[in-house]
């Protein structure tokens, strides 16, 4: 027994000793790395997004590092998986926190977000959040956003199909548990009044019935809808596809950028998809050079073609260097004095991205960009022109 | 027109409800135990068809076979594993917070083996839809049809397996009272692990019939069709096989009549709601005391 004590002690003592000097190998690197760190769903239902956002950063930053760093500083990442869930996604926040963040990309999904920015802004941290769409993402002065609003996507949805004439009877169907879903929809409904269109049927469904859909189909059908707008993610929207053919419904089907990833769906008929449309800033087949490079970079890195949320944390990461560089801010300085340079200096900056020209930011953190429509073609999202 | 439509879906939508609280209403007659992981078996069941069908394109009829006889496997697994050396326990407790621990664990490894994405199901339905009415404005597809069906047979079989075999008077002996029938000379533990079985290979059916209508498939697409179909004995009156079937079927068409009707948003609320009343009004369920015989 006293033998094990005394090893004990000595594998105690020698512990702290190592720590202590991780300490200072800490300290005195920090004067030259920015830490970025990286929160989203990396597993779970919105693996998709998280996935992408992770390396979609990362593909940005290896850039970056390789011309130089942002001002001759290296750029240090890290990404914490949440599993779309608020809590892992405020752990995953405290965790990036003692690894010694600076600046924070994330979370990708609104309800972490908003959890996350509520113990970021104590901090005072700096959060750039790539997808965060809802309003409340962005409360605190310390959050920013590259995506659009919700307000904006349920505006700019209404708006489409009102000038572009794509229907005259529409029919909503929204999750009524999630604030993405629900943010959408009631702006959605507010301009619609002003639309030449009619909402004849608005359904809700919650997280905990999301299987059967056959009433809000139905419900719409007798309604005589001819579009279906559906500002959901893509798990439950490719639910409402098959269970509309297989009853033999002919809508068409508008939604939002969730239902971007629709067609990375293992084993979906995208047949299914067909002439789905959706407003999402950013086409893997636009053909203008800068989205052609970054596609080729992504494809040959990941293996795989980048959605839009990818591009949206290509743009944070550049935003961020446009930011840091306006400010003229190192990353020796705490993280407080970080977060107030970068938010005065975003108010000020203009950024040309892959998800939007000449992006540029108010006060209370919005982005300031066009949304484009695309259509599913051959089972590929295009642009509509 | 719209009602009777309505209607159908809520009495498929039961069907699979009660195929699944068939499952847990037998395992809690015979083992008085709640088995939580009752609704992850049926996920399993759901990847087994997935991985055979869609990803190794053999045919249809095999991996539905195959389902089965792995659900089968593993129910009696957990069984023997999890559940019946705890079935001498103190405390109930301990066999219960297992159940729950069984159930994370067939999550998480589907989690590892299958990853989150969701995967779309292939639907093991080759019927087509019906259309019927003078316009052809009420159509009922395949899968309805099957499920009803799947249901009534299941049903059918089940009860007079139940009541004119050895092995299902045996089940009613052991429900009835464990230690009396095994001094009777009935192997308690090989009677509940037939019970196991048989409600595993009805999971195993309840998840193709439920991806076959609803093709998105997750590691927890089992969990809340659990829960549902729990809900759906506990309303039948747990431990009686009659009582899980109008227990399901009830519930499916509250569910989808107050969505039709009342709103969409609230229709779970309505459903426990219904759950309560009945359970003050008559706290043992539906059928939970009219019949004798508890399996």
């Amino acid at each position: 027994m006293k033998k094990l004590t005394k090893t004990l002690a000595v594998a105690l003592s020698a512990a702290m000793f190592l720590t202590s000097l991780t300490g200072c190998a800490g300290a005195a690197k920090g004067g030259d790395t920015w830490k970025i760190g990286g929160i989203g769903p990396t597993t779970g239902g919105a693996a998709v997004y998280g996935i992408a956002v992770q390396n979609g950063a990362d593909l940005a930053i290896k850039e970056i590092n390789e011309a130089g760093g942002i001002a001759g500083n290296k750029i240090e990442y890290n990404f914490q998986d949440d599993e779309l869930d608020s809590e892992k996604s405020v752990n995953a926040y405290n965790a990036l926190k003692d690894w010694g963040m600076n600046i924070l990309v994330g979370s990708v999904t609104s309800g972490c977000c908003v959890a996350v920015a509520a113990e970021s802004v104590n901090d005072n941290m700096f959060q750039l959040t790539p997808s965060g769409s809802a309003v409340d993402c962005i409360t605190n002065k310390n959050v920013f956003q590259v995506c659009f609003t919700d307000p904006n996507q349920g505006i700019g949805a209404a708006s489409y199909i009102g000038s572009n004439n794509v229907a005259s009877k529409v029919a909503v169907i929204y999750d009524s548990s999630d604030v993405y879903s629900s943010g959408i929809y009631q702006k959605f409904a507010q301009e619609a009044d002003n639309q030449p269109f009619e909402i004849v049927s608005a359904e809700a469904f919650t997280a905990d019935s999301k299987t059967d859909f056959s009433v809000q189909l139905q419900k719409a059908a007798d309604a005589g809808a001819e579009l279906v707008f559906l500002p959901i993610y893509y798990t439950e929207a490719s639910l409402i596809l098959t269970q509309a053919a297989s009853a033999g419904y002919n809508f068409k089907f508008f939604g939002c950028d969730g239902l971007d990833g629709i067609l990375g769906v293992e084993n979906f008929d995208t047949s299914l998809a067909e002439g789905v449309m959706l407003l999402t800033p950013f086409a893997a087949d636009a053909a203008d050079e800068k989205t052609q490079n970054f596609v080729k970079a992504y494809e040959a890195a990941y293996g795989d073609t980048p959605n839009q949320f990818a591009a949206d944390a290509y743009d944070a990461v550049y935003i961020i260097k446009a930011a840091i560089e306006k400010s003229g801010v190192a990353p020796s300085a705490s993280v407080s004095e970080i977060g107030d340079a970068l938010e005065k200096a975003m108010t000020e900056i203009t950024v040309d991205g892959l998800t939007g020209e000449s992006m540029n930011w108010s006060e209370d953190g919005a982005v300031n960009k066009a949304p484009k429509a695309m259509e599913i073609k051959n089972g590929n999202y295009s642009l509509i022109q | 027109m719209s009602f009777i439509s309505y209607l159908i879906n809520g009495i498929s939508l039961g069907s699979v409800y009660a195929i699944i609280a068939l499952g847990y209403t037998m395992v809690y007659g015979i083992a008085k135990m709640l088995n939580f992981a009752h609704g992850d078996i049926i996920m399993v069941g759901c990847y087994t068809v997935f991985t055979i069908v869609s990803t190794l394109s053999l045919p249809t009829w095999l991996g539905i076979i195959v389902s089965i006889v792995l659900c089968t496997i593993l129910g009696i697994t957990i069984e023997a594993v999890a559940y019946r050396p705890l079935r001498q326990a103190t405390s109930s407790l301990a066999v219960l917070i297992t159940a729950i621990g069984v159930s994370y664990l067939l999550q998480n490894v589907a989690l590892l083996i299958f990853g989150a994405n969701t995967k779309s199901f292939t639907s093991v339905v080759n019927i087509k839809a019906l259309k019927l009415g003078a316009d052809g404005g009420l159509t009922v597809t395949g899968e309805t049809l099957v499920t009803i069906a799947a249901c009534l047979i299941i049903m059918v079989v089940l009860t007079t397996f139940v009541n004119k075999t050895k092995a299902g008077q045996a089940m009613l002996a052991v429900s009835e009272d464990k230690g009396a029938a095994q001094l009777m000379g009935i192997n308690v533990n090989a009677t509940i692990s037939l019970t196991f079985a048989i409600g595993s290979a009805l999971a195993a059916v309840a998840g193709m019939l439920l991806c076959s209508a609803y093709p998105a498939l997750t590691p927890y697409t089992g969990s809340m069709p659990g829960i549902k179909a729990f809900v759906a004995a506990v309303f039948g009156g747990i431990g009686s096989i009659p009582g899980a079937f109008i227990g399901g079927i009830i519930l499916g068409i509250i569910e989808i009549l107050s969505k039709a009707y009342i709103s969409s948003q609230l229709s779970d609320a309505i459903v426990f709601l219904v759950l309560i009343i009945v359970l003050v009004v008559k706290p043992t369920g539906i059928l939970g005391r009219k019949i004798q015989e508890k399996v």
